[in-house]
């Protein structure tokens, strides 16, 4: 379940840590994606929430495979951002743990030209300090 | 269904001040212009004003001041209407006697003004800043530092994401957003106002420079600086009223719920709760709609709206925009018949308000719609964030 840790091409704007989101932007550094699961419910919680939303409990963070799918993508051309320069590969995955579970992040080691909507992906971590960012690469390209 | 609310109030005046990029016009004089113009339309003074509302630049005790108005009533802000809120809260005023003429304006600058009132959020881009800051409503941004985390600082990027997605379940392609555009800027090309007239060829829409995949140039509104402004009445005005009076048949709004990529539904949108409210407002169906002007910040959002008001089924609203035949002024369902923000300018929905009301009155010149159009479709929003009218004459 551990998956590589890379260097940042970029700077990112990166989230705000809370308690209840700390693990899931932290967690990289163990190599592993965790993500909220209620056990009684059998139900992942991304974005994370601090109750089940069917159960009231708290979901306990657990590691999941780092395999996905891409639900959606776009290529970023504009300059946004004074130090975060385009070309970006925004997309959302979907988590293969469950078919509701997206993730926004950016695909690397490939181009628009590679993918499609519901190419198979897997996770990778770029080190920022404290959080390890989880952004994913085609399959195919993973060793 | 008889006692919806904001049924049966009348929109009674229009006003409409220059457009026009970078035109070095304070937002207050834009304002007065469109402040005055419309209550001169309703055949009122601003002595006869008792509500004013609006959300952005010229906050409504300046405008007010400016106008001579001495309002009883004030609204504003963003709620379930998206956008529309604060002509949907007038409507709600008129109906409960809170108000007999609301004067609701919007006012955009292209530079140093803002879209929306700066409760909160700071960082980011102008676009996802100025959105954060509208929400009062936390739902409807609940997942945008996500995006923001991600490289998706722009509505350019969460909407393309979308785009990307319908594409792909739905087969809709480029071409059939540039056909929106094309009908747009033709459209545009008959309004004296629209700030983008020249032709506009699919060679000259897929050779724009991109913005984000499948979004180009062309796919994206002109930011502009005006003010549109608009008098709501009690239906008791109707009689007396020197303009042919818009009725409002019903609104439509929604939560939010699901923010920008957690709806189930997804890639729907908002639009589709607001659609859903409006139509359990009232006995018309979307057969019913002789023309549409439906929020076109990007082309795909009038794709969107298309469905969302049931106007083609679901997944078919690209084979429907196809040629821009069945769209154009003399097709079955005229849409964004004055340019739409793409062409005319980003005038952040009001434009399709008013433009919806000059052609149920007939007034609309040379791009009047020559089939006597009874009923029409107003949408405004994307994301998270919209509101929808059915007005009638």
């Amino acid at each position: 379940l551990t998956h590589s840790v890379i260097e940042p091409a970029q700077e990112r704007l990166l989230p705000a840590l809370t308690p209840t989101n700390r693990a899931f932007w932290t967690g990289g550094a163990d190599g592993l994606l965790l993500v909220q699961h209620c056990a009684a419910c059998d139900h992942w919680y991304l974005p994370s929430v601090d109750a089940c939303g069917e159960c009231g409990a708290t979901p306990a963070y657990a590691p999941v495979s780092g395999r996905g799918n891409v639900y959606t993508y776009s290529t970023n051309h504009h300059q946004y951002h004074p130090a975060i320069a385009p070309p970006n590969l925004i997309a959302i995955v979907v988590l293969d743990e469950q078919d509701d579970l997206r993730v926004a992040t950016n695909l690397v080691n490939c181009t628009e030209a590679d993918i499609a909507v519901g190419t198979p992906v897997g996770v990778l971590f770029e080190n920022h300090g404290e959080i390890f960012y989880p952004v994913f690469e085609p399959t195919g390209a993973q060793r | 269904v008889t006692d919806a609310p904001g049924k049966d109030a009348i929109i009674s005046g229009l006003g409409i001040s220059t457009i026009g990029r970078r035109t070095g016009i304070g937002d207050l004089d834009l304002t007065i212009a469109s402040g005055r113009a419309a209550i001169a339309d309703a055949g009122l003074t601003a002595a006869d004003i008792d509500g004013i509302a609006s959300i952005g630049d010229t906050p409504i005790s300046t405008a007010a001041g400016a106008l001579g108005i001495e309002a009883t009533y004030r609204g504003g802000g963003i709620t379930t209407g998206g956008l529309l809120s604060p002509v949907m809260s007038a409507a709600l005023a008129v109906m409960e006697g809170r108000a007999r003429h609301v004067l609701v304006y919007r006012t955009v600058q292209m530079i140093g003004g803002d879209m929306v009132p700066r409760e909160a959020g700071e960082g980011g881009s102008k676009e996802g800043e100025d959105m954060a800051a509208a929400m009062d409503v936390r739902e409807m941004m609940s997942d945008v530092a996500e995006l923001l985390a991600a490289d998706a600082f722009s509505a350019a990027n969460w909407l393309a994401l979308h785009c990307r997605r319908h594409m792909s379940l739905y087969g809709t392609t480029k071409e059939q957003l540039g056909w929106l555009a094309i009908n747009s800027r033709r459209n545009a090309g008959l309004n004296p106002l629209a700030v983008y007239r020249d032709p506009m060829t699919m060679a000259d829409y897929l050779t724009a420079r991109p913005v984000s995949s499948p979004f180009g140039l062309f796919d994206c509104d002109v930011p502009v600086d005006g003010s549109i402004a608009v008098v709501i009445s009690s239906p008791d005005y109707a009689a007396d009223c020197p303009k042919v009076p818009v009725r409002i048949e019903a609104l439509g709004g929604a939560s939010g719920k699901g923010g920008w990529f957690h709806r189930p539904d997804y890639p729907k949108m908002a639009s589709a709760d607001a659609a859903a409210e409006m139509w359990s407002r009232t006995d018309l169906t979307p057969a019913d709609i002789d023309i549409a002007e439906l929020y076109d910040g990007f082309t795909f959002l009038t794709l969107v709206w298309l469905e969302a008001l049931g106007i083609c089924g679901e997944g078919e609203s690209g084979p429907f925009v196809d040629g821009a035949s069945r769209i154009a002024l003399d097709g079955d369902l005229p849409l964004n018949t004055y340019g739409g923000q793409l062409s005319a300018g980003r005038m952040h929905g009001y434009w399709v308000l008013h433009e919806a009301c000059l052609q149920l009155r007939g007034e609309a010149a040379e791009r009047q719609v020559k089939s006597n159009p009874q009923v029409a479709a107003v949408a405004v929003g994307g994301g998270p964030i919209a509101g929808c009218m059915l007005l009638t004459r």
